[in-house]
């Protein structure tokens, strides 16, 4: 079985939901303190949370642990490196996907269910959506303002919209350039999403759109 | 501490204290940690039954939710800190309610909070409230526990002052449960977490003392800097120390700081302690043994271990980067002593520290109430005042600013009349909190009443049967005759309402002296309830097209202290009085519609009464046609029938088909429309008293922010 | 009469300051002798007034600054 590794930096708090989401799709995932060795894994997200609570700047500090340099290793491979939240904005500070997460454009904390159009399913963790297709999941950041000085350069995931799928302003919640919520490197194999893939993976939370992501992810691993 | 107090101290003692005793004395003896005015009360309050596993007297109660499953609860306030520093008081208050769950050994799964303001017109009062609100959000947030819910509102009352409670809920297996007091002697003590620093001195006086007009100003040592980041690290390792089963003891560090912490562990059961004050790693130089011992310093805990595990327990520790130091042991002696570069500089009796005589104050009855005219307005004009009151406009703007969803068991999401975590596959654990202090103000017996009748409808309306409750009482000065009077009527309502439906309190919270420039609080007690709910059953929350709307129970003529009144600034009138027989025969009523599948969708009727409980099902849902004249009652007033805030209703919204299955498990019930079209529409007798678009009454609930000054 | 000014605001001295600590913990960390770190807030802006000392201080007083645990300094010159 494949098995997953989901990395626990101090501040991290969506690892046990985490971790759960990737069990349900069908693959091993553990939780992995921060200052463990990655080996013997297939692949490695980082959850959720506010690691050194944020401080500085969103994902700045984690992104300077020596795990880093493994999981850089996991994306020169090939392998899948999916950073959720927290674990995206870790993602861009430690130069692994372009860009950078500012403070949202109403400079506050927002936790909402969103829309989201799905922009591309060619990469390890989108193959199992509909081209254009349009799912919910919850955003739940204060840093989710994604800005990129040349964004016809990124390969964008997600975009939030309204119900119909339009990528209208109205339907940005944060400010983010083309309202990006989550994007991929040029390869594929590293994902870097705002929503919460996590908490939209149980009928009784609000819907399971976010679970085929993780199954994607396990699909894909195990090719 | 009162002169009489002070001389019991010296006469037991047999000598006088030195400095560093009178400063712990204080502090035990205040009012904040020995409920010594309160205490004579709340023996009247029902604690124990057969869900019950731990009722008042540690950090936290438990409640059996499974056999494999046991739910830790607590309630706590937080008004003098966040009145004078509003986001760090808030936020540090979330974190000491937190400290409480955790150090039974469970992990916190969810926080309410219910907050109050005055009116949101001045400026000073927005500032609290948005402060308060950033304050419960960046600890909440950070720590990774989710706030689902709570209540907001604002009075004139509290003008310039803010009530801030939080409620908490953990979950515990069993084997993991852990005590806050040792059952032997030769532990060694090992504090962990932040380093002590001077803030928080005189923190329980302070919450013991009414606020004067420049508290602002002159109050720093009673206000602490939140650290939510140590918190996190903190609840990680305690969860991972428990699980060693190697944890004797466990206690956080909150109001009278190691002092009260290290007494009351090792007094409980009769065993002493010693305190090396010196080993306590300290932020600030040059800090004295009473700072030292009576520091309030956030984001702490105290273990029991034995000595052998002192060091596996500490590695731990080490992982998560946390400084912990050995600062004394339990002892066979019930003495209390401290120990200071090796010289003893403090040694009392431990039941000194934690016995504490109870203070009986003079009672003296008021009456608020008497018969006033409801005054005659149009009927849209009583709508728009009410339904755009601040009180009643959708709490988005805060819940919103919560991370309500973390850790993926948030089932009903804030904005239902309960929140609603999910347990197991199958079950769910529903979260609520509820107080009317304008209720409690006119009538505080019927009003403390109230407030279990409304937790207890807030969990019927999800589906949830109560299995316990907790609450936080609010209150001005206990030495004013009248507000001692309103405290004692207000726990015996709680008491007598509890009992009606079986419930017991399993853990509370007493804060008084809640005055600012000598002006009293209303009696403020804040209720909190816990139900178990069949996921699969759970209604929903609005209408369906095509749907039948029935109304379960009787209107009366009980605008007293209802939102009509207080927009249109009515004083006086009769509080709602609670039917005890009629309240819990339609909750067995609607929870038994729920189990049969008769109803699609119920809410409580509460503030703003049916006119408003209407109408927030038709925002989460399609429009309605209503008549109120079919309402059950014997008002012929249709603003009466309206707005009127009597108990035990509730609206339900169900298939035709049901009807007569559903209507024999009501004395009072009608129907009183159909649920469609997209406009919101009241009747009487055929008549249109009021029709507007539901996209309208949208547009004005969700219009908080604009009072605040925001665009959005 | 048109003024620069540069507000900075800080924790008391004592006071627990757990992003100070954090971001210092960092450094050290990547291997520099860092200790004491602190994290003040800064504010600029120009400000029109005639008295712009006692409008300053009493902006840090009501709205900047938390009296009970800041301390403030600030910076005020002409606009050229």
């Amino acid at each position: 079985m494949v098995r997953f590794a989901v990395v626990v930096f101090p501040g991290t708090n969506c690892d046990f939901e985490t971790e759960r989401a990737i069990r349900k799709a069908g693959a091993e995932a553990e939780r992995v303190w921060y200052k463990t060795s990655l080996k013997d894994f297939d692949g490695v997200v980082l959850p959720g949370g506010f690691s050194y609570a944020d401080y500085l700047r969103a994902g700045a500090i984690a992104a300077r642990q020596e795990i880093m340099e493994e999981v850089k290793e996991f994306a020169e491979e090939g392998r899948p490196v999916l950073g959720i939240c927290n674990g995206f904005q870790i993602l861009t500070e430690a130069g692994l996907l372009p860009g950078a997460l500012r403070p949202n454009r109403v400079p506050r904390f927002l936790c909402r269910w969103v829309h989201l159009r799905v922009n591309d399913v060619e990469t390890p963790f989108t193959s199992l959506y509909e081209p254009g297709e349009v799912i919910r999941m919850p955003i739940a950041h204060a840093e989710g303002n994604y800005y990129i000085n040349n964004p016809s350069k990124v390969r964008i995931v997600f975009q939030y919209s309204d119900e119909n799928g339009n990528v209208s302003e109205e339907a940005n919640p944060n400010g983010s350039v083309l309202n990006i919520a989550a994007i991929a490197n040029e390869r594929g194999n590293v994902l870097g999403t705002m929503p919460h893939p996590e908490r939209a993976s149980d009928r009784f939370l609000g819907g399971e759109d976010g679970l085929r992501l993780f199954k994607s992810m396990v699909e894909w691993a195990r090719r | 501490m009162f002169p009489h107090e002070e001389k019991l101290i010296r006469e037991r003692l047999k000598r006088e204290p030195n400095e560093l005793e009178w400063a712990m004395l204080e502090v035990m003896w205040s009012e904040h940690a020995s409920y010594k005015s309160s205490r004579p009360w709340l023996k009247l309050l029902p604690t124990d039954n057969e869900h019950v596993v731990l009722g008042p007297g540690e950090d936290a109660g438990i409640v059996k939710f499974d056999d494999e499953t046991w739910i830790a609860v607590g309630i706590e306030s937080h008004n003098h800190p966040s009145a004078v520093e509003p986001y760090g008081g808030a936020a540090t208050g979330v974190g000491g309610i937190v400290r409480d769950i955790l150090c039974m050994g469970a992990r916190p799964i969810a926080l309410l909070d219910p907050i109050r303001f005055g009116p949101l017109e001045k400026e000073r009062n927005r500032y609290l409230f948005e402060y308060v609100v950033k304050g419960i959000a960046d600890y909440g947030n950070r720590i990774g526990v989710p706030t689902v819910g709570g209540e907001t509102e604002f009075d004139e009352s509290l003008d310039s002052y803010t009530l801030v409670n939080v409620a908490c809920v953990g979950i515990i297996r069993p084997e993991h449960l852990v005590h806050s007091y040792v059952t032997e002697a030769g532990l060694k003590l090992i504090l962990v977490g932040n380093r002590t620093g001077r803030d928080g001195i005189h923190g329980v006086t302070f919450a013991s003392e009414e606020l004067s007009e420049n508290a602002e100003e002159e109050d720093r040592s009673a206000v602490q800097i939140p650290d939510p980041f140590t918190e996190k690290l903190l609840i990680e390792a305690t969860l991972e120390t428990v699980y060693t089963g190697k944890v004797k003891a466990l206690k956080d560090l909150g109001g009278g700081g190691l002092t009260c912490a290290a007494s009351e562990m090792a007094g409980k059961k009769g065993f002493g302690a010693v305190i090396y004050a010196d080993r306590v790693p300290l932020r600030e130089p040059g800090m004295t043994p009473t700072e030292v011992m009576i520091s309030e310093s956030q984001e702490r805990m105290l273990f029991a271990v034995k000595p052998e595990d002192v060091e596996e327990i500490g590695r731990i520790f080490d992982k998560y980067e946390l400084e912990w130091t050995v600062v004394g042991e339990t002892i066979e002696e019930p003495r209390f002593v401290v120990y200071w570069k090796g010289e003893k500089v403090a040694d009392l009796p431990i039941e000194l520290l934690t016995e504490v005589p109870t203070i009986e104050w003079e009672l003296k009855p008021y009456s608020a109430e008497g018969p006033v005219e409801t005054p005659d307005v149009p009927f849209e004009r009583a709508f728009d005042l009410v339904w755009g009151s601040p009180n009643i406009l959708s709490k988005r703007w805060v819940w919103e600013q919560y991370d309500h969803e973390v850790q993926g068991r948030t089932v009903l999401k804030p904005g239902r009349d309960a929140a609603v975590l999910k347990i197991n596959d199958e079950y769910g654990l529903a979260f609520v909190a509820d107080g009317n202090p304008n209720h409690s103000y006119l009538n505080p017996y019927h009003g403390a009443m109230g407030a279990v009748a409304e937790v207890v409808r807030n969990l019927v309306s999800v589906g949830a049967e109560p299995l316990a409750l907790v609450d936080n009482l609010n209150f001005a000065s206990p030495e004013r005759p009248e507000v001692y009077w309103s405290f004692a009527e207000t726990v015996r309502g709680l008491a007598d309402a509890a009992r009606a439906f079986g419930l017991a309190y399993v853990s509370g919270n007493v804060s008084f002296y809640n005055e600012i420039a000598n002006r009293p609080i209303k009696p403020t007690p804040v209720v909190a309830g816990l139900g178990k709910v069949k996921l699969k059953a759970i209604p929903n929350g609005g209408f369906e097209e095509g749907l039948l709307i029935g109304v379960v129970g009787l209107t009366k003529p009980e605008l007293g202290g209802s939102e009509l009144f207080a927009r249109l600034g009515v004083e006086g009138g009769l509080a709602p009085r609670v039917n005890l027989e009629e309240e819990k025969a339609n909750a067995n009523g609607v929870l038994e519609a729920i189990r049969r599948g008769l109803v699609r969708a119920v809410h409580d009727v509460s503030r703003g009464g049916l006119a408003v409980a209407l109408t927030e099902m038709a925002l989460n849902g399609v429009g309605f046609t209503a008549d109120l004249s079919k309402v059950p009652s014997e008002i012929t007033n249709p603003i009466e029938v309206a707005f009127s805030e009597s108990h035990s209703r509730y609206i339900v919204a169900f298939l035709e088909e049901n009807l007569e299955e559903l209507k024999s498990l009501f004395k009072h019930f009608a129907i009183i429309g159909r649920a469609e079209g997209s406009d919101a529409v009241f009747l009487w007798n055929g008549q249109e008293l009021l029709k507007k678009p539901v996209s309208e009454l949208r547009a004005v609930h969700e219009s908080l922010p604009r009072l605040l000054g925001e665009e959005e | 009469m048109k003024w620069r000014v540069t507000v900075t605001v800080r924790l008391k001295e004592g006071l627990n300051d757990p992003e100070g600590r954090v971001i210092g913990k960092a450094l050290r960390n990547l291997g520099y002798a860092v200790e004491n770190l602190r994290v003040p807030k800064c504010f600029e802006f120009e400000l029109e007034s005639e008295k712009p000392e006692e409008e300053v201080e009493e902006m840090c007083r009501k709205l900047l600054a938390n009296p009970l645990i800041h301390s403030w300094e600030y910076r005020i010159e002409p606009v050229r």
